[in-house]
């Protein structure tokens, strides 16, 4: 008995010991190094890791021809489960370790928490995807993708002038920031483009496996277009029932859509002629797509998705303000507002397009359209 | 409890009535809630403290709080409640909504204590209003009560408009500190531990261990189970707004029933009406995580093995055993015997 008893000491003690040998990396001199905050646990887990891995990804890339400015880059990935709390955790584990750049958090909720902190020590901060307007509501603080509020709007500009329907019905997840914030202005917008909204579907995340109360009602309603601002799990049990329920009135979403297809696995043709806006298709045929998808696949065993493209230009993103601030030593006393002012100079040819940014952190890119079609997007306009 | 009492004999002299009122369990927990305080203090003032460390703090304190509470309802009043994080969502919403909304009336110094004030006693509220219904019910069937309120309140909280709905609310001032914590906490121990030496303590433990004996001596079974509900909501509401003071916004996703089942595995791991075990497994719950932050991808699967080690040593007899061997008393003897027997030889 005490012999196991001892042998549950030696576990911990094993345990410790692990910790602690992680724990103090020595930083070679000269390494610059960029936090990432997300979450790796938990039900938000895949954005994180996606975020992760393409960060990691592009950061080997750049470190193999040479770094930026004679530094190299180094990633330090801390979890935050999708809590604020614990990822102002992170943010402090990360500030210890001698961060310089966030890039992060991946989802909104916590970057609305460290953007508080972030702003208060002053250091650039760049989120790949927490898309809420409050994420970057502070001068230092910048974002990759787009915010809720653009989303809907450009969703129901595109649906007024592209496509020719006039009722419109819209499922959406009530307990959800992103899907809540784009159907707002959504609304908004559509009411002035002279579009009409003639049902409102909400749905939580309790209740996010069956909609067929919701698609019934929007089949009664008589609307000719059903717009789903929501995630593509949930999109997926969507399109399923509305299939199963023998509907063909299309789909229209946003940017959570992206991932439908490896998530409806052999049953992607009922994901036929869905519509969305994203900044990201896996399979576009550009170079620059092309070689990342082929190189993530390679490293990771999976399709990368926006959430990979967002963090693999916040990367880049990064790489450039370095480059324009002409920082050459992590150590450079004006380093954050070097980065800072430089942000709004730069010009990053990135996989979600070209961007630039003014003072408000918001990025100035195109939203880009896409039909599947076979299985594959393709570009709308 | 009857050997412990008997342990617990008074001193003689003046500090003999010192002693008979408070015992041994309240003057440890005192301790060491004082002593990790003057810790941290020291660490913060000689600069040794990371910022993940001094960041660390509020959270542990906050757990340390909503730990305690809970205990009087699970581990005093011996009922099964799964809601304790809906109750500190009521009192986080309440108390943030006080403190936005009455921003230009009060200074700081008295705005903040009033809200603290007014999350509890909403939260109270909600305890009461919970707490009659479901006096009628027992164990598993109390449990799936609470539990329901938790979603209750989560889903009410996202459909409403003033609380930011699932957006949540946000601009909260942050005037959490690692001090205001810190008093909150001893005032919570003060009053739950005057509670259990007390006359209505004794009640509400004869309720858990025999109800029927209990009512037939007299006690009055409604009045002690609401009052230990709602203390122990009062307090689980101040919590939350220590929590929303100290993250600066609030959304209900946040106080879903994993955090209530959190912080039940808290009071489990400390032992079921043990005050000062809740101390220290709260404070364990919210620092391992963070420790094996190191551990990289294997993080959760440390934090679950850790976890279910310590629920195994906590079972075991023998490490009781342990534990009673290595306590100070009887360490100090153990060396006193052996150094006499070195002086012999």
């Amino acid at each position: 008995m005490f012999k196991r008893f001892l042998a549950t000491v030696l576990l911990l003690a094993m345990v410790v010991a692990v910790m602690a040998s992680c724990k103090n990396e020595s930083t070679a001199k000269n390494e610059f190094l960029i936090g990432g905050i997300g979450p790796l646990t938990g039900s938000a887990a895949t954005y994180g890791t996606s975020v992760k891995n393409a960060a990691q990804l592009a950061i080997d890339e750049i470190n193999e021809n040479g770094g930026v400015n004679g530094m190299l880059l180094k990633l330090n990935f801390q979890d935050d489960a999708n809590n604020p709390e614990k990822a102002v955790n992170a943010y402090n584990t990360l500030m210890d370790a001698g961060m310089k750049v966030l890039l992060g958090t991946v989802t909104s909720q916590p970057c609305i928490a460290v953007v508080e902190e972030s702003h208060k020590d002053g250091i650039l901060q760049i989120t790949p995807s927490g898309s809420a307007v409050d994420c970057i509501k502070y001068d230092n603080a910048f974002r990759i993708c787009f915010n809720d509020p653009d989303q809907g709007t450009a969703s129901a500009t595109y649906i007024a002038e592209n496509l020719d329907v006039k009722k419109i019905g819209v499922i959406y997840d009530k307990s959800n920031v992103y899907s809540t914030g784009i159907f707002e202005k959504f609304k908004a917008a559509a009411k002035e483009k002279g579009l009409e909204i003639v049902s409102e579907q909400a749905f939580t995340d309790q209740s996010n496996t069956d909609f067929s109360v919701q698609l019934q009602n929007i089949r009664e309603s008589g609307a000719e277009l059903i717009f789903i601002p929501v995630y593509y799990q949930e999109a997926a049990y969507i399109l399923t029932q509305a299939n199963q329920a023998g509907m063909s009135i299309p789909f229209f979403g946003c940017d959570g859509l992206d991932g439908i297809i490896p998530q409806l696995g052999d049953n992607a043709q009922i994901a036929e002629g869905v519509m969305l806006l994203t900044p990201f298709a896996a399979d576009a045929q550009d170079e620059k797509t092309q070689k990342f998808v082929k190189a993530y696949k390679e490293k990771y065993g999976s399709i990368p998705d926006q959430f990979a493209a967002d963090a693999y230009d916040g990367i880049y993103t990064i790489a450039e303000a370095i480059k324009k601030a002409g920082v050459t030593s992590p150590d450079d006393p004006d380093l954050n507002q070097k980065l800072i002012d430089a942000m709004t100079k730069i010009e990053v040819k990135g996989l979600t397009g070209t961007m630039t940014w003014d003072a408000s952190g918001e990025p100035k890119k195109e939203p880009k359209a896409v039909k599947i079609v076979n299985g594959a997007y393709k570009s709308m306009q | 409890m009857g050997a412990k009492s008997e342990k617990n004999k008074p001193f003689p002299g003046g500090i003999g009535r010192f002693r008979q009122k408070y015992d041994n369990n309240f003057l440890i927990s005192f301790g060491i809630m004082i002593a990790i305080f003057l810790f941290c203090f020291l660490m913060i003032a000689t600069g040794n403290a990371t910022r993940h460390f001094k960041s660390l703090l509020v959270p542990a304190g906050i757990n340390i709080i909503l730990a305690i509470s809970l205990n009087l309802v699970v581990g005093i009043l011996g009922e099964l409640s799964l809601g304790h994080a809906g109750f500190m969502s009521v009192g986080a919403y309440a108390g943030c909504l006080f403190s936005i909304y009455t921003q230009e009336l009060f200074p700081i110094g008295v705005r903040f204590p009033l809200s603290l004030l007014v999350g509890g006693l909403v939260a109270a509220f909600f305890g009461l209003v919970i707490g009659v219904p479901v006096l009628r019910l027992k164990g598993d069937y109390l449990a799936i009560v609470t539990l329901a309120f938790g979603e209750i309140i989560r889903s009410v909280i996202i459909n409403l408009d003033f609380t930011g709905g699932a957006a949540g609310l946000k601009n909260i001032e942050k005037h959490t500190t690692y001090t205001s914590v810190f008093i909150i906490i001893l005032i919570t121990l003060f009053v739950i531990l005057n509670l259990i030496n007390s006359r209505h303590g004794r009640a509400i433990m004869a309720i858990r261990d025999n109800r029927i004996a209990a009512e037939s001596l007299g006690v009055n079974i409604t009045y002690f189970k609401l009052l230990s509900f709602i203390l122990a909501a009062f307090f689980a509401g101040i919590a939350g707004v220590l929590y929303g003071h100290n993250i600066g916004s609030l959304t209900a996703a946040q106080f879903d029933y994993n955090r209530s089942i959190e912080i039940l595995v808290m009071v489990v791991l400390g032992g079921m009406g043990n005050i000062k075990g809740s101390i220290i497994s709260a404070i364990l719950i919210t620092i391992i995580p963070e420790m094996l932050r190191g551990a990289d991808k294997y993080r959760m699967l440390f934090y679950s093995i850790i976890l279910i080690i310590m629920m195994l040593l906590n079972a075991s007899p023998r490490f009781a055993e342990f534990k009673r061997k290595i306590r100070i008393k009887n360490l100090a003897s153990a060396l006193k015997s052996k150094s006499r027997q070195k002086e012999e030889v």
